[in-house]
């Protein structure tokens, strides 16, 4: 009966029918959806390619793949988990179905421009596959000149102009959150009402936007470079290859923090909900996500310690790198403080949002190693590197977009997940990650390179405990997939508000109807107000 | 509720009239930061070469024609002059001294690219393209004079580009002013038309003394 009911009243997901309504939709929902689509390709996709480096490292001769292939698997591995998966991710599929419904909008400010988005990332994706087809790209996915431009002999002008395009994605997606959040909210949304998954998605976009076009110039130089030999990175005519490192990376250092800081916004989300408490120091979170993009742009040359950069630059970078621990602990101090007294509940997404708080704290802690010149110069390019950024990327931001993902899913769906199954996930994600990547930091502190195909005999116990881990950490990430797939059809319905939170999106029907509100709302309390939504609960059941 | 709402430029996702110009307005700002950071790039490069091969930078840039460049630079001006009076004719619901101003604004810019486009085949004639037969007379520093004609054909060419997207769009206006979609109730896009078309303007302000003039006091 209450299927039928369900099925009875409209929502987005049966506004219309057919796949034309979904390609030429202009509901932020369902491009939403379509992106959670493209990016769940592109995750298993690099996946592939991550387990076949995993399987190729198991013995120490290797013997699965050639080095010329295996510079093209770490290489296709980065350049898809990072500018197809990992940069969208969390904005372009919850931040583009919930920010619209947090603030209390019908939709972004640009419906069109955020379909377009959608379509650049898949046809930006269509370049970087061609080029994997056609035969691959070697060059590691910071695409560092003079290799890149004058003696790789493989796809990166295809690869390059795939992440120009993607690139145009991220910023117009960017664009349009910051018109929106500036011009979209309903009448009493003032800016510290503001659920903080929204405060740190505007974080996000700033640095989209500030970000992305300069490495959209820098690829249009490199291209040029490698087809017309302008010379702008090469020394024989007086060019410099360490200019095309800083312009990288002034784009792609504060990547991270797109990758990063909608994770963080997910957490404060989460912590909340799941202790009912108001986040802890709400102002000092909302700014600290702003401190964080800021000082973002300000610590690229951390990764050139060794690029011949002046010690005093190198010195001043360490610094900079430093001070962004500052906010980074603030967050993980504040939801601690969220969390004490709190009344707790174990669901799935609070054990995928303590799980973040291990793997964040690790890699945080270990990114002041590599951030100190000294002992930078010692892990510079091992495992060590490779295991602290994989446990913020991977760790961080995937732990707590599958956490934001099963917390929003009864409002995506209109339906409940499989608790047992979904706490199982959690768990075997969480120790499949630790069993990967920790062994890493002790190969890498070992001095095992990074993208080396071989290795000597020592190592190979790390290597298998990392190969084991990784097979584990699959099986957990498949679990989540089969389990929401099962539950479009058969999961227990879930009511507009199955968490008892106070965010505007708990307020419309699961899933919602396609104007997001039958009426727009008007907001008179703060967020994570419980007090207040119990008494409006209570004022209904009178 | 004013009789606005009714209009049927009103997109559905927003309340108001002036909700909608308010963010199509901000959203063409942050369009135009996210290209001064595109810019930004390039001037950056510029800025550390010129500084390192100041003198065979001064040479290659004294060999492009200041005059043509010059006469360039009023004919952007003037279409700059002329897209104003067109968002003024807007503003007013002059819907013929719309289409009239921006007939010339396009006008000016094709001038321009036209311009552009010559002064781009004296360099080909000149041998002053970067490249295997690349020759700049009176020095031996081949490889920096080359670094400033491949800013010189970069910055330029990424900005004749910005200016082929704004005619495209001038032409769009036009299209829409003679239906005579316009009115002084709504003229955004005519307004955020400008705002792109002024910037465009704005960074051949800063291309042509950095390229046309850094080494004119030498003569």
């Amino acid at each position: 009966m209450i299927t039928e009911a369900i099925q009875e009243r409209e929502t987005y997901l049966n506004a219309s029918y057919g796949i034309k309504s979904w390609l030429l939709t202009k509901d932020h929902k369902r491009i939403g959806l379509l992106y959670l689509h493209t990016i769940t390709f592109f995750f298993f996709l690099g996946g592939i390619f991550a387990t076949l480096i995993r399987l190729q490292l198991l013995t120490p001769k290797g013997g699965l793949v050639s080095a010329d292939t295996y510079a093209k698997l770490f290489t296709l591995h980065g350049v898809i988990m990072i500018f197809f998966f990992l940069i969208p991710s969390i904005p372009a599929t919850l931040g583009n179905f919930f920010l619209p419904l947090m603030i209390g909008a019908k939709d972004l400010a640009f419906p069109r421009i955020n379909l377009l988005s959608w379509y650049l990332l898949v046809i930006g994706g269509c370049f970087a596959m061609y080029a994997m087809l056609a035969g691959g790209v070697d060059t590691g996915w910071t695409f560092y000149v003079p290799y890149s431009t004058n003696y790789s002999n493989t796809y990166v002008i295809a690869t390059g102009l795939g992440i120009f395009i993607a690139g145009f994605s991220s910023i117009l997606t960017g664009l349009n959150f910051i018109v929106t959040v500036h011009r979209m909210r309903a009448p009493g949304m003032t800016w510290f009402r503001l659920p903080l998954f929204v405060w740190a998605n505007y974080a996000t976009a700033l640095i989209q936007v500030l970000g992305t076009p300069v490495i959209a110039v820098t690829l249009i130089l490199l291209i040029g470079e490698r087809s017309l030999h302008i010379g702008i990175f090469d020394p024989a005519r007086g060019g410099d290859p360490v200019l095309f490192q800083h312009l990288f990376w002034f784009y792609s250092h504060p990547a991270v923090y797109i990758m990063i800081l909608p994770a963080l916004g997910i957490m404060s989300e989460l912590v909340s909900v799941f202790s009912k408490k108001p986040v802890f120091g709400y102002k000092v979170v909302a700014f600290s996500s702003v401190a964080i993009a800021v000082l973002g742009f300000l610590v690229w040359g951390h990764h050139m310690f060794v690029s011949g950069q002046s010690v005093y630059a190198g010195l001043v970078f360490s610094f900079l790198s430093y001070f962004v621990a500052i906010p980074s602990a603030i967050k993980v101090f504040n939801w601690t403080a969220t969390l004490h007294k709190g009344s707790i509940s174990y669901a799935t997404p609070m054990l995928y949002a303590f799980g973040f708080i291990g793997l964040f704290t690790v890699g945080g802690l270990t990114g002041l190693f590599v951030a100190c010149l000294g002992v930078d110069v010692h892990v510079h390019d091992t495992y060590f590197v490779v295991a602290h950024f994989h446990y913020i990327m991977v760790g961080g931001t995937i732990m707590a977009y599958l956490g934001g993902l099963h917390y929003w899913w009864p409002k995506i769906s209109g339906r409940m997940y499989p608790e047992g199954w979904a706490k199982l996930s959690a768990l075997v994600i969480y120790l499949g990650f630790n069993l990967t990547f920790f062994p890493q930091f002790i190969l890498g502190y070992l001095g095992m390179p990074r993208r080396y195909w071989n290795y000597p005999d020592e190592f190979q116990v790390l290597h298998v405990m990392s190969t084991a881990g990784a097979s584990v950490l699959a099986v957990g990430y498949l679990m989540p997939l089969i389990y929401f797939m099962w539950s479009l059809r058969y999961g227990p319905i879930a009511g507009p508000n199955p968490w008892g939170a106070t965010g505007l999106e708990w307020r419309t029907s699961s899933p919602p109807p396609a104007h997001n509100f039958d009426v727009t709302p008007i907001v008179t309390t703060d967020a994570y107000d419980y007090a207040a939504l119990a008494a409006m609960e209570e004022a209904k059941v009178v | 509720m004013s009789s606005h709402t009714e209009l049927p430029e009103l997109q559905e996702q927003f309340e108001t009239p002036t909700q909608q110009k308010e963010a199509s307005t901000l959203g063409m700002w942050i369009f135009l930061v996210t290209e001064v950071m595109f810019f930004g790039g390039l001037f950056l490069a510029y800025t550390i070469y010129r500084r390192q091969f100041a003198g065979a930078f001064g040479l290659a840039s004294n060999t492009l024609n200041v005059v043509i460049g010059a006469a360039n630079t009023a004919v952007l001006i003037c279409s700059s002059f002329t897209m104003v009076m067109a968002v003024r004719a807007a503003q007013i619901g002059s819907r013929k001294a719309l289409i009239v101003f921006l007939i010339l604004t396009i006008l000016f810019g094709g001038v321009f690219l036209g311009v552009k486009a010559y002064e781009w085949n004296e360099k080909f004639a000149e041998h002053h393209v970067p490249g295997p037969t690349f020759h700049l007379e009176g020095t031996t520093a081949q490889g920096p004079a080359q670094l400033f004609f491949s800013l010189y054909f970069t910055m330029t060419g990424l900005h004749a580009l910005h200016m082929i997207v704004g005619e495209g769009l001038m032409l769009f206006l036009l299209w829409k002013a003679y239906a005579g979609k316009y009115s002084p109730s709504y003229y955004t896009p005519v307004d955020i038309g400008g705002l792109y078309w002024h910037f465009v303007d704005i960074i051949w302000i800063f291309l042509f003394p950095l390229l046309y003039l850094i080494a004119r006091h030498q003569h």
